[in-house]
């Protein structure tokens, strides 16, 4: 039962189309922070992706389509989240450009910018949340993912909340702010360099000893995963959500 | 169309210049060129005198040169002397025409043979006096001319620079500015160079090794030290 | 200089393959990404610096004509001569001239990327006149036939054990027992065999960091004192420098100067940052009797006024590559072309054509390291990015990547399509991942299936769950 008078944040969740299509679970832990902050959350099904492979590969006219179906299909709400520093960015960094000289959608794609939040930084940053009450055991160590760390400045903010998950420790890896190698489209169209990027953040992954890699990002996560996996290395691989939802059943990204 | 013209004329409609005479463009070049802005000077060097000595002598050292400190000019052939014994080297050294230089007492070291002059390669030890530093940098500033021809910033193995405390400034553009006041606004010597520690390459395996083409050591005596 | 950018698909496996490389370039991520961050944290008003230095050069481009004759006012009033050069053949044909005019045989040279740009050394030579590098790395690569890997560290992608080899090659007058296991050893020996080569030249050929317009001065910036010794020692002095090298004061070079060796190397200074203003005067003793600078478009102008303006504002520190995850796995040579790295991959497609350099925009994976560390602040990602909307309006992206992607657009902007088709595909797909959750091999997705496995989705989608328990909570209410 809700409340129609209540003042709680309206938060649409955007969900991003690798969670969508790959790891629903990561959609789920999202949800259950924010509702457990107080947020009341809908996920607009008139949502697909953030247009990031479009727009990386030149394409505006389809990027600028994908812009506004999404833009309209968000803002109403108070906040728009992602769990992901990737598509977060797109919507808040690179929508607004996008309509430079058409300003009825420009001013609507600054003020939807405006709204739109990546998943831990709105915790903590907006919501004011300094602990989860979660308990996950293990031994993690945290990836930055570029676009998070570069274009939002979320750094600390996970750091910070993992610490407040009873029995985890949190080691830090070498080169923890350099690129895994995924890059979108990238990883596929220049596997080479793209593996030889990949190899090296893998071990910097091992070394750390940690059984568990975590990160905000689900497509970094799939081509860490992807990597260490083939290695038949033991590390479990989730999304930071997972971890501090405490919603660690569901088996970790490319199994155990 | 001359390769100046055009490209002159390519940057013009580029900009989209006008060839008015009042033209804002103009008048903020010409009020930029006679008025040159500051800029961000970092605090670092914002020091008083004695604070600036000693700053600049730790800048040096970090950037691998040596510094001594003499009470007064009187001073600065013993420290030479004792440099050179130091290091083994012979007691010749080169410098120019400087009249402070020339005025420093080098009779008193017996042994010391001095040259005056530009030097073509073969001296081991060269002198110079140089017109200022920069706290900020552990930096020296030498101009060129007969009093401190540019060779022998460059062409000896062990470089000693005398510098006065009373020149050492907090930043580079403190020393531009005493430079355009002694060459004139617009005017430069034919080089002027800053120098921070001896020359040095990290071109093979990015080790950084001292010695590359110019000076393998780079010795600074400061002359006036505190207080003064 | 022959162009591989087409071929750099080819040339990144190459140097991927490639051992010695490899272990060169464990020293680039070693050593300047910590020296430099060193240095900016001994800083504090690092930031602050940066933002000016953007400034200055933003406020030289939108005035460049004005400044370009204020400077060339200063330079002939203090004796010097400045050549026009639209393109790198009239820069060649000036350079040929003077050293004609001079009777020049040798001519050193200090480290130019400039004159990598115009293939000057090559040109000397085909012309009858001996160009010597004394830069130590740009030697050593001049010793090997090869270009430099780096902007400003020329040798970067060799090892000393490459280097020594070399030198025992190159250097058979000197006895063939002599140690040069050390690098220092090496240093040495090249100060040694180089020192000559200055007394030796007619003509010394410089870059410039800066031209300054007050003063009508050239500034380099250096470390090893052989662009110092290639400027004083022979009779004439060439500067080669493309016009965007403009600022306006000494001041103004003086603030470019605190973000410069930073970035580059973790220096607070560089050993000389050397001001040189016309020939040599009245009372000076030595330095050169004549100084020509030449002033190079090749190219600069038709950037002007477009969204690659900002390109510009480069002060070729090389922070982009050092911190570049894909410089660091192949190094500079497989970008084909002078300039590597994320400098390269927006300013070579301006300089030999996009349908050349078409992949190194695109070899990017936008971690946008470049642009966090850049000291003029040029975005360098989205200057990519416009060099990839432009191959796409013009159709020179590959095929199948194009097909791919409009497929996948087509469903982007259509929820209920991509619904309908995903709440199908994904358990299906999901199931097939099996026990282990993963693929290891995939035939639409063999790129990615190469070199990891792929996890398997979940099974049902998000939005396909999502609904359902907002059908339940409905249910609940009613």
């Amino acid at each position: 039962m809700t409340d129609p008078e209540t003042t709680a944040p309206r938060v649409g969740l955007f969900v991003t189309c690798l969670v969508d299509l790959f790891r629903p679970s990561v959609g789920f832990a999202a949800v259950k922070l924010m509702e457990d902050a107080g947020c009341v959350v809908d996920a607009p099904v008139a949502q697909t992706c953030c247009g990031q492979p479009a727009y990386n590969s030149g394409d505006r006219e389809d990027t600028r389509a994908i812009a506004k179906s999404t833009i309209a299909a968000f803002e109403d709400f108070d906040y728009v989240v992602a769990p992901s520093g990737s598509c977060t960015g797109m919507l808040k960094k690179h929508y607004p450009g996008l309509f430079q000289g058409d300003t009825k959608w420009e001013a609507r794609a600054s003020a939807f910018a405006e709204k739109v939040h990546e998943l831990v930084s709105f915790l903590t940053d907006v919501l004011g949340v300094d602990k989860v009450p979660a308990k996950v055991s293990g031994k993690a160590t945290y990836h930055d993912s570029c676009s998070g760390l570069r274009e939002l400045g979320v750094r600390e903010q996970p750091r910070k909340l993992l610490k407040s998950v009873k029995g985890l420790k949190l080691t830090e890896m070498a080169e923890a702010d350099v690129c895994c190698g995924f890059g979108g489209t990238f990883c596929v169209k220049y596997s080479d360099i793209s593996n030889a990027i990949v190899e090296e953040k893998a071990a910097h992954i091992v070394n750390t000893g940690a059984d568990m890699l975590l990160a905000g990002d689900l497509g970094c996560l799939m081509n860490m995963a992807g990597k260490l996996k083939r290695k038949r290395s033991t590390v479990e691989v989730r999304h930071v959500a997972e971890v501090l939802a405490g919603m660690t059943d569901t088996p970790p990204i490319g199994g155990r | 169309m001359s390769g100046r013209d055009a490209i002159l004329s390519r940057i013009r409609n580029a900009v989209n210049a006008s060839d008015d005479e009042d033209d804002p463009r103009r008048v903020a070049v010409s009020a930029r060129l006679d008025f040159p802005p500051r800029g961000v000077i970092p605090a670092r060097g914002q020091l008083g005198h004695d604070g600036r000595i000693e700053l600049f002598s730790k800048m040096a050292e970090k950037a691998a040169a040596t510094v001594d400190h003499a009470a007064s000019a009187a001073d600065v052939p013993a420290l030479v002397s004792a440099y050179l014994r130091k290091r083994n080297l012979g007691a010749r050294l080169r410098m120019g025409s400087d009249r402070r230089l020339r005025a420093i007492p080098w009779v008193d070291e017996r042994t010391l043979q001095v040259m005056i002059g530009p030097t073509e390669g073969s001296d081991e030890v060269t002198v110079s006096h140089a017109l200022g530093a920069i706290a900020e940098t552990g930096t020296l500033a030498l101009a060129s001319g007969r009093d401190n021809p540019t060779t022998l910033n460059l062409l000896s193995e062990h470089h000693i620079v005398v510098v006065d405390a009373a020149d050492i400034a907090g930043d580079m553009e403190t020393v531009l500015d005493s430079l355009r006041e002694g060459y004139g606004k617009g005017h430069m010597p034919r080089t002027l160079n800053f120098i921070t520690g001896p020359s040095r390459s990290g071109d093979i395996e990015q080790t950084l090794l001292l010695g590359a083409h110019g000076p393998r050591a780079l010795h600074v005596i400061v002359v006036g030290g505190k207080g003064g | 200089m022959q162009i591989t950018s087409p071929s750099f698909k080819e040339n990144a496996r190459e140097a991927l393959d490639d051992e010695q490389l490899q272990r060169a370039m464990r020293h680039v991520r070693g050593n300047f990404v910590g020296r430099r961050q060193a240095a900016i944290d001994a800083l504090p008003e690092f930031e602050e610096l940066r933002d000016n230095a953007r400034a200055i050069k933003d406020h030289v481009l939108g005035h460049l004509d004005l400044y370009l004759e204020a400077y060339e006012r200063k330079v002939e009033e203090a004796g010097g001569t400045v050549h026009w050069a639209e393109t790198a053949a009239d820069a060649r044909g000036i350079v040929l001239d003077i050293c004609r005019m001079n009777n020049a045989r040798t001519v050193t040279k200090g480290k130019s990327m400039m004159t990598e740009e115009i293939e000057l050394n090559d040109f000397l030579e085909a012309s009858g006149i001996r160009p010597v590098e004394t830069d130590l790395g740009e030697y050593i690569i001049q010793l090997r036939g090869e270009h430099p890997s780096h902007i400003t560290a020329p040798a970067v992608h060799l090892n000393k054990d490459q280097v020594e080899s070399d030198f025992r090659r190159a250097h058979t007058d000197l006895p063939a027992d002599r140690d040069l296991s050390e690098p220092v050893q090496l240093l040495s020996e090249a100060r040694q065999v180089l020192r000559q080569k200055y007394f030796e030249a007619d003509v010394g050929i410089t870059g410039a960091n800066f031209l300054v317009a007050e003063t009508g001065s050239s500034i380099i910036v250096t470390n090893e004192g052989n662009g110092d010794l290639t400027q004083t020692l022979p009779r004439v002095h060439i500067v080669i420098a493309s016009i965007e090298k403009i600022v306006p004061t000494l001041d103004d070079a003086a603030q470019i100067v605190r973000v410069l060796a930073r970035s580059a190397t973790g220096q607070d200074m560089t050993a000389y940052t050397t001001v040189s203003t016309g020939p040599r005067r009245a009372n000076d003793l030595d330095g050169p009797q004549d100084y020509h600078v030449i002033l190079l478009d090749n190219g600069r102008t038709s950037l002007l006024g477009t969204e690659f303006q900002d390109m510009l504002r480069c002060i070729r520190c090389g922070a982009c590559m050092n911190h570049c995850p894909v410089y660091h796995t192949i190094g500079g040579h497989a970008y084909g072309w002078v300039y590597p790295g994320p400098i390269g991959a927006v300013l070579t497609p301006a300089l030999i054509g996009i349908d050349k350099a078409g992949h190194l925009p695109n070899a990017s994976t936008f971690c946008g390291r470049c642009e966090a560390v850049c000291p003029m602040r040029i975005p360098l990602p989205k200057m990519m990015r416009h060099w990839r909307e432009r191959e796409f309006e013009r159709g020179l992206n590959p095929k199948v990547a194009r097909y791919g992607l409009k497929f996948w657009a087509w469903f982007a902007k259509r929820p209920s399509i991509y619904r309908f088709v995903t709440y199908l595909a994904m358990p299906l797909i999901g199931v097939m991942g099996g026990p282990r959750r993963r693929f290891r091999f995939l035939p639409f997705a063999l790129g990615w299936v190469k070199y990891r496995d792929l996890p398997a989705p979940e099974g049902r989608t998000f939005l396909q769950q999502w609904r359902d328990r907002q059908t339940l909570n409905q249910d609940a209410r009613a």
